[in-house]
């Protein structure tokens, strides 16, 4: 244990600083806001909302995966890395495939209120 | 119990960090908060299926109060950075500041989970339970399950709190910290889907 102890903590950029925890504490605040701010203030128009918000909450991930979680291409964390990404592609597949299945089983259902004939003339 | 940690320290004793001390650890820590990782992607994409599945019940526009949510968000947040700074300590051996930020950060979690739980309650006071409609019920599987996962935090923070205390910052506490560190950040990242997908996207 004392050798451990004895040997000074190379920051090898993996592991963060106060910095870069720093960074990543305003950098996710101002995106956070604006995020809110683009639903609340109603100064952005309104088919822009969704597409903003979703793009700041990826920027958002991607800035607490790197200085939070130090996600990266340094050879330490690379196995990390990869194995995030392998999740984020199946969170992708599964995710858009749900939402695309039952987005067109309920285009392809019949309506309660449409009777059989109703529904055949518009065939 | 002193043999593998003087073999792990002894190994790595060059980095002398929590996420090199049993790195293989960490790693199948890794691996487990991917698989939890699966789990919150099934229950957002079952919340985006019912979204709109209101069964003539209250909408997310009727029920949902953003600053109330920003709150949380931002309660959240600084517990992020609270919990890196007591990483950083533990990096430097300030076992007393290690212990301090750490319960910063339980506060801050306490504080979340109460304002969590306070929402539901109202929620559930305005007839607006789980029960009301698809949407509601999947609306509380999803946010509940968060919650779930924070209470769960709070608890092992509890527990490393008292186990830096009682056996210092060793081999096994470092690594143990460490494996939090990772979960407490992991659910940030999933409350900054919540609150875009859920709440903010469900008042447009």
């Amino acid at each position: 244990m004392s050798t451990a102890h004895s040997q000074p903590h190379a920051d090898d950029g993996a592991h963060g600083s106060l910095a870069s925890y720093t960074i990543g504490f305003l950098l996710s605040l101002a995106l956070t806001g604006l995020s809110f701010g683009a639903v609340m203030s109603g100064a952005v128009p309104h088919a822009m909302i969704l597409p903003a918000i979703v793009g700041l909450a990826v920027v958002q991930l991607l800035v607490q995966l790197v200085l939070f979680l130090h996600l990266g291409s340094a050879p330490s964390q690379r196995g990390n890395s990869v194995i995030f990404l392998l999740t984020a592609a199946l969170i992708a597949i599964l995710v858009s495939g749900s939402l695309w299945v039952m987005h067109n089983a309920n285009l392809n259902m019949m309506p309660m209120q449409m009777s059989a004939e109703h529904a055949m003339a518009h065939e | 119990m002193s043999s593998p940690v003087t073999t792990i320290d002894a190994g790595h004793g060059d980095h002398g960090h929590g996420h090199d001390a049993g790195g293989n650890t960490v790693l199948g820590f890794w691996i487990y908060l991917m698989s939890d990782c699966l789990i919150f992607a099934i229950l957002f994409a079952t919340f985006g299926v019912l979204a709109s599945s209101y069964a003539g019940g209250p909408t997310g526009k009727e029920l949902f109060d953003l600053p109330y949510v920003a709150g949380e968000t931002l309660i959240l947040l600084v517990s992020s950075f609270t919990f890196g700074v007591a990483m950083l300590n533990m990096a430097a051996r300030k076992t007393e500041s290690v212990i301090s930020w750490l319960l910063a950060t339980f506060l801050l979690g306490t504080g979340f989970i109460w304002m969590e739980v306070r929402e539901f309650t109202h929620l559930i006071a305005e007839h607006a339970g789980p029960d009301r409609s698809a949407f509601l019920s999947a609306y509380f599987t999803l946010v509940g399950t968060h919650g779930l996962h924070v209470t769960a935090g709070l608890l092992w923070l509890v527990t490393m709190m008292h186990q830096v205390a009682r056996y210092g910052l060793d081999g096994i506490v470092r690594r143990r910290l460490a494996c939090l560190s990772l979960f407490w950040h992991f659910l940030d990242l999933v409350w900054i889907c919540v609150f875009t997908f859920v709440y903010l996207r469900g008042v447009l």
